[in-house]
């Protein structure tokens, strides 16, 4: 197989350590663009994200990247994986910059974990949530082939997703709450994490990316 | 479940080769950073920092071409520091490859770049580094201070009220050096990393000192922080940092092992 990615690029921060790493675990070419035709010719879509989600969504829209999106995603039905913000953009709504519309492609928030935010026990957890969590995953999917339960992925972020469907939970963290560590409907699978900064596990998972032919079974 | 502790091996590069001295003097060659990059990465390091410690304007291209082959090369986040004076520098440095990018001595003179910074890259990109001394007697109330250029220039800023504000203008780390004991082996000092983890809501990152992986231990244990730093216990191959992992997570601490 060929595996030929699309890197979204709306010129949100640095795209680099995404596109190195999808080579280190076997793409034979990676593209990152927001060119229309590059991303139509990958095989597969990779939706990053990087800073404060009015920026974010204002240059994915000024650029036609939530267009290129809906094609990728619901017509031609390619494999996507939604990386951080990029996962955040793809919900209703986010609390972040005063309030912001998102792509509404999956019902629900992105809400702030909260000032004094703690532990069960009283530990007060900080905000930014960054550091290296351990992942549940919620259900079977191809993109956790080979990662044990627990194993743990770089986090940085001070927002989270919050589903309407619980159905679309593909994996969870606990941080004084529990959170969504990814989710999955169909051909798309998002994850909070940072794959591409999580080494070994993050690297499979990007492997199994490469390898997923778009469905959940 | 807590986050896990963080191990951060620093290179500090000096003409794009690692170098390690005691207290800033008697530097010693330590390698390649791109080869000891790979290494710590191959090893379990959580993250690694870069400090360019000549960060004059004519090693700045090296200093980007390195940090562009490490982050090639390396799939955990990287935070690059030393002569970042401007928004321009942290563009450059993001761009290059880094996750983080450290502020110094640019943020003494130009507080509100690192408010700028963050609201423009956003604060978890933004470290602000933290050079102390105690500047009190043996006997008094410890009380500490921020230095400039390696510990040799005193700015009169108290340490805790510095780092309070720091966090207040968007830093979204702090990586706190000790300049007393940088370099000596005779482990972190504690007192100024408590008092700084107790005062502030964002992650601290411990540095200078250490000599054992008991230091390391304390540093989190005693002193609070969120992740240590250590240069040269691991570049001269004394320690693994995997070995330093599971020294830590058999004294109770929640490590990425």
């Amino acid at each position: 197989m060929t595996q030929r990615v699309a890197v979204i690029d709306y010129g949100m921060g640095n795209l680099h350590s995404v596109a190195s790493a999808l080579e280190h675990v076997g793409a034979t070419e990676v593209v990152v663009s927001h060119e229309p035709q590059a991303i139509l010719d990958a095989e597969r879509v990779v939706f990053p994200g990087v800073g404060g989600i009015r920026d974010c969504m204002e240059a994915i829209r000024r650029l036609g990247c939530d267009q290129l999106l809906d094609q990728v995603l619901n017509v031609d039905r390619k494999p996507v994986l939604a990386i951080c913000v990029g996962m955040q953009a793809l919900m209703s709504h986010s609390e972040e910059n005063g309030g912001v519309a998102c792509l509404d492609v999956l019902p629900g928030q992105v809400a702030f974990f909260g000032e004094a935010h703690q532990c069960d026990d009283g530990e007060r957890l900080k905000v930014p949530h960054m550091g290296w969590n351990a992942v549940r995953p919620a259900k079977y999917h191809p993109l956790w082939r080979g990662i044990e339960p627990d194993t743990r992925f770089y986090f940085v972020h001070s927002y989270h997703v919050v589903p309407d469907n619980q159905a679309v939970i593909a994996g969870t963290f606990d941080y004084g709450l529990t959170g969504c560590a990814a989710l999955a409907q169909g051909n798309l699978f998002a994850t909070q994490f940072h794959p591409e900064k999580s080494h070994t596990a993050g690297l499979t998972l990007l492997k199994n990316f490469l390898d997923w032919d778009g469905t959940c079974s | 479940m807590a986050l896990a502790k963080r191990i951060i091996p620093c290179l500090d590069v000096d003409q794009g080769r690692v170098v390690k001295g005691v207290n800033f003097v008697g530097i010693r060659d330590a390698g390649d950073p791109v080869e000891i990059a790979r290494r710590y990465n191959e090893e379990g390091a959580d993250e690694i920092t870069f400090l360019d410690i000549t960060a004059s304007h004519e090693e700045r291209d090296t200093t980007v071409h390195t940090v562009e082959q490490i982050a090639r090369e390396v799939f955990i986040p990287l935070t690059v520091g030393g002569g970042v004076r401007s928004l321009q520098d942290i563009r450059t440095m993001l761009n290059a490859g880094a996750d983080k990018v450290s502020i110094n001595t640019a943020a003494i003179h130009e507080p509100e770049l690192v408010c700028d910074a963050a609201a423009r890259f956003g604060s978890q990109c933004i470290v602000v580094a933290i050079d102390v001394k105690r500047v009190s007697a043996p006997d008094d109330a410890p009380r500490y201070e921020l230095f400039t250029h390696g510990g040799r220039k005193p700015t009169g800023i108290e340490a805790v009220e510095w780092a309070t504000k720091m966090a207040a203008l968007g830093a979204g780390e702090l990586l706190l050096t000790s300049m007393d004991r940088d370099g000596t082996r005779d482990g972190f000092e504690l007192v100024v990393t408590r008092a700084i983890t107790d005062a502030v809501d964002i992650p601290v990152i411990a540095s200078g000192g250490v000599g054992t992986l008991q230091h390391l231990a304390d540093g989190v244990t005693e002193g609070g922080a969120d992740a240590v730093l250590a240069a040269s216990i691991f570049h001269f191959g004394e320690y693994r940092v995997g070995e330093a992992k599971a020294f830590m997570a058999d004294q109770g601490i929640t490590m990425r092992l």
